[in-house]
């Protein structure tokens, strides 16, 4: 008997640990380990002209102090530009350590190895950085002046300038049709930045085995796999022998998917210099200024469109504020500006975006990455259109959606995967009905009648989004049942708490037919498996989950040929229920996988009872054939990638009620709805949290979340006092309905969840607060006294 | 100069536990670091995110505010002694049940903010609960299976007793 595991709510496997206090963060190995710590500059922009670190000298239990001088050959150059594009033609990524200039509070400066975290960072107090001060670029308007620059060398400090335009299809240019549309509007639309902010920042780990001349790295990584052979680059060593793990990781949400980071390169660096093992443990602090933010923008909307509201012609215009450099390319808006006509069929399209240098903190992908900037335009737009034409916003929505038969369909785009734009499918207007259905949107202003009447300023909004998910190239996966009937499955993206040990042992499980308790997962981790990407772009469980598929499908395969062999079956006749292979309706004949696992691997030396099975005197079924017959090889294990020709498309639409309070402009959410198609759900528990905590991170970016920084340059918010994380008081209860559209380009049917919930909520919460207020909502997130002042000035 | 130390004695999830510690030690880093229980976390180090609470002498506390040397003497629970030796403790059990973790960094702060909750106050209304963790920031869940969790505790509590 097996359970049908594929799409049940199994209970997480890696709970337990995580719930007993045995789980293992990066900061909880290493124990001995030395500990790292960083003088970062103090300054948004500076040259550096001199680094005293005398005073550092005399501190008991300093180890090391090291400045970009001590950084040998490849160490010594900028880090890797790791998303080139043809449309970043000035990109610029960091010195590990600052060369000569500084451009960003929280670069790192010098680094102190010490006998502990106390102990270097007293060092670093007592190291002294001369400063000449530069004027620093703050904002993206003031870096689009350009009347200072952020790199000398970077002209107008413009570091990418991307256009796509799909004419209509009549062969109109957009500005021709937007002229001649019966209808236009134009405007501007505003979002600040905010960050992943995972509770665990990040860490490093490394140990050097000077015996074996190896070294193993522990980072709180996105893509093991990838700093792996980013640290064998930087330090000149061969590859195998560098390992990298990702141990649990304690959040991501796109931060952890950028590498090298300066410290996973001056770690391993220090480890071997030093023979030493050395640990760096990020504080929250250094996570605000040095590692990375997202979604800050400004959009330009041009719009025309007919007397039903159908989008004639939409052009876009954005100003991109991707910091002081540019690692991760320009990802983020390539994304926005291809993401963003979503379900709708747009009669033609322009986009631009100019992706500029500013002196603060490096963006790149935060959960989401460019899409909830995209859905705010879009869906802004769509408000605006009904606004205009006294339609309701759902109607409008409903007569540009892209139809069921449309399927595939072209938006006539490139993608971020370099591949053209092409839905697989969707069925979008049965989405808005469910979505309409589960919030109540027609009978809902009758209610805000009732509550207007009660003195109470109610609203409703909505927002609708598609999203690609499981972007290519590829990920693999490797299964081997071994002779204890164990299944081992491997795959080398990483996990930050979306239970991948949960999920990819639930496809084994199903795939093979053995029980779950028998399957074992590992995840981003390069001694068990050294190919691969990383988890990112929602699509660890369709590119890993689909080829751990694939791969088990050989092992099965393997397994049914070995076993019709012993059973002098036809392997056509044979199924594997609960870990037996068997004859199909002739339940006497079966035999274990362990015992196929067994007879897979012809031995000559027998370890135990089982294995004495499989060694040469136990009797060899053909003596014409050799032992491992031509093509084969020993043992039942299979690998196999699974490398999608383009993204598959999830889909979603949210709805909120808000109230807001006449008196205080207090905003609070009365109701949250949310629709949402990932294709066929592998564990729909998982898929659930996973919304509930996109729609969390929405809401803080929607109403609490923003980097404040001066015209210094300065973060005024560094920490979580003054960096408004949503706590449970301020989320509201998520009801969700889901919609099933499975995706016709994998072999599961699945498409990505994991960044789902996030994408609309700025677009639904300034939909709805701008229905309970009657004033125009274009700026998010917005506070009570944005509101207010909104108020003040509408009045 | 070597930095001066302080030797405490701590009760640590039943046991006696001795450490030397410099004065500035958090309580946080001589659980982590000294007697290596690192299931207690740091997220902020400044008092907000609540991964670090333990429970001392009970109560719920920030262990990354509080200097080790000033709990000398005094009774610690960490997320480690929550169980009662395999077995999960109904808090534990019901966060499994019901989703009420995703990565599980913030989850032993949540745990123990939560068993001393539950203990004061066996039956919770959605309010009281809602209040009983907003001292706990949660990245992943978006909280709504926490808060199921708590209420699936409670009922595991009331079955059990």
């Amino acid at each position: 008997m097996t359970t049908k595991l594929f799409g049940e709510p199994v209970r997480r496997r890696e709970d337990p640990r995580l719930l007993t206090g045995r789980g293992r963060y990066l900061d909880d190995l290493g124990r001995d380990a030395l500990a790292a710590a960083f003088v970062r500059s103090p300054h948004a922009h500076a040259v550096i002209r001199d680094i005293d670190v005398s005073a550092a000298l005399d501190v008991d239990g300093l180890v090391a102090i090291y400045t970009w001088e001590d950084l040998p050959d490849r160490l010594a150059e900028p880090l890797p530009l790791l998303i080139p594009h043809p449309a970043l033609t000035h990109g610029r990524t960091a010195y590990p350590l600052a060369r000569d200039r500084v451009r960003h509070v929280g670069e790192p400066v010098v680094m102190v190895v010490a006998r502990d975290r106390y102990v270097a960072e007293d060092a670093c107090a007592l190291i002294r950085v001369d400063y000449e001060l530069l004027k620093p670029v703050v904002g993206v308007e003031e870096a689009a002046q350009s009347a200072q620059l952020v790199h000398d060398d970077v002209p107008g400090n413009v570091g990418a300038h991307m256009v796509q335009e799909v004419p209509s299809a009549g062969g109109l240019d957009v500005r021709e049709v937007i002229e001649d549309a019966p209808h236009t509007l134009a405007f501007r639309l505003d979002i600040e930045r905010s960050a992943s902010t995972p509770l665990e920042g990040r860490g490093v780990y490394a140990r050097w085995d000077a015996d074996d001349s190896s070294l193993r790295v522990y980072s709180s990584t996105q893509t093991s796999t990838s700093v792996r052979m980013a640290v064998a680059a930087k330090l000149g060593l061969p590859l195998p022998k560098v390992e990298v793990i990702a141990p649990d990781v304690g959040g991501g949400f796109g931060v952890k998917i950028v590498h090298p980071w300066p410290e996973e390169v001056l770690l391993p660096w220090a480890a071997m210099l030093l023979d030493r093992e050395v640990k760096w443990t990020e504080d929250r602090r250094e996570h605000f200024v040095s590692s990375a933010h997202e979604r800050a923008q400004v959009q330009f909307v041009r719009v025309g469109f007919d007397d039903d509201g159908r989008v004639l012609g939409l052009e876009v215009s954005i100003l991109h504020d991707h910091g002081a450099y540019t690692p991760y390319g320009i990802i983020v808006p390539i994304i926005t500006s291809t993401q963003l006509p979503g379900p709708y069929k747009i009669g033609s399209y322009r986009v631009e975006f100019s992706s500029v240098y500013t002196n603060t903190v490096q963006v790149t992908p935060y959960r989401g990455a460019g899409r909830p900037q995209a859905v705010f335009c879009m869906e802004r737009t769509m408000d605006r259109i009904a606004d205009h034409l006294g339609l309701d916003r759902t109607a409008v929505r409903a007569v540009n959606f892209i139809q069921p038969e449309e399927f595939p369909y072209d938006q006539g785009l490139i993608f971020q995967d370099g591949r053209p734009l092409i839905y697989d499918s969707g069925d979008y207007p049965e989405s808005l009905r469910m979505l309409k259905e589960l919030i109540g949107w027609d009978s809902f202003p009758a209610e805000k009648e009732r509550a207007a009447a009660e003195g109470r300023r109610i609203g409703i909004g909505i927002g609708c989004y598609v999203e690609g998910t499981g972007v290519g190239p590829y990920e693999g996966g490797h299964v081997q049942v071994t002779s204890d009937g164990r299944v081992h499955v491997s795959t080398g993206l990483t996990s930050q708490g979306q239970g991948h040990e949960t999920a990819f042992a639930q496809i084994a499980a199903a795939e093979l037919g053995v029980p779950l308790e028998r399957v074992s997962v590992v995840t981003g981790d390069t001694r068990r498996f050294g190919y691969a990407v990383g988890t990112f772009a929602s699509r660890a469980a369709v590119m890993s989950g689909n080829a751990i598929a694939l791969a088990c499908r050989k092992v099965r395969e393997k397994a049914l040929r070995i076993a019709a062999d012993a059973l002098e079956a036809d392997p056509r006749d044979l199924e594997i229920t609960d870990g037996m292979v068997h004859v199909a309706g002739t339940p006497g004949a079966a035999i274990p996988l362990a015992t196929v696992a067994v007879l897979s691997n012809p031995l000559r030396y027998a370890f135990d009872e089982e294995a004495a099975r499989a060694t040469q005197f136990a009797g060899a079924s053909s003596f014409d054939k050799p032992p491992v017959p031509e093509g084969d090889e020993p043992g039942l294990e299979g690998r196999d990638y699974y490398s999608p020709i383009r993204s598959t498309f999830a889909s979603g639409m949210h709805a909120a009620i808000v109230e807001t309070d006449p008196l205080t402009a207090e905003i609070r959410i009365l109701r949250y709805a949310v629709v949402h198609d990932c294709g066929n759900l592998i564990n729909p528990m998982i898929v659930e949290g996973q919304i509930h905590g996109g729609v969390a991170q929405g809401v803080g970016g929607a109403l609490y979340e923003r980097m404040v920084y001066d015209g210094h340059g300065q973060l005024l918010n560094a920490s979580f006092m003054d960096f408004l994380m949503p706590y449970a008081t301020e989320v509201p209860h998520v009801e969700t309905a889901h919609l099933q559209t499975p995706s016709p380009l994998n072999p599961l049917g699945i498409k990505g969840a994991g960044e789902a919930g996030v994408i609309p909520v700025s677009a639904v919460i300034a939909s709805a607060v701008e229905d309970a207020e009657g004033i125009a909502i274009d700026k998010m997130p917005i506070s009570p006294s944005e509101l207010f002042d909104l108020r003040r000035a509408a009045s | 100069m070597a930095e001066r130390t302080h030797d405490i004695t701590l009760v640590v999830n039943g046991t006696v536990r001795r450490a030397a510690v410099p004065g500035r030690r958090l309580l946080s880093d001589c659980l982590r670091h000294d007697l290596g229980l690192t299931g207690t976390h740091v997220g902020c180090e400044h008092g907000v995110c609540g991964c670090c609470t333990v429970l001392l002498d009970g109560e719920p506390v920030r262990s990354c505010l509080t200097f080790a040397v000033t709990v000398d003497g005094h009774e610690i629970t960490t997320v480690e002694g929550l169980a009662d030796g395999e077995r999960m403790s109904p808090v534990q059990r019901a966060f499994a049940e019901c989703h009420g973790l995703q990565c599980g960094f913030c989850t032993p702060g949540f745990l123990c903010t939560v068993t001393a909750m539950l203990r004061d106050n066996p039956v919770p209304t959605e309010e009281e609960v809602l209040e009983g963790i907003s001292g706990n920031l949660c990245r992943c869940t978006g909280y709504q299976n926490i808060v199921k969790a708590v209420h699936r505790a409670a009922e595991i509590m009331a079955e059990e007793s």
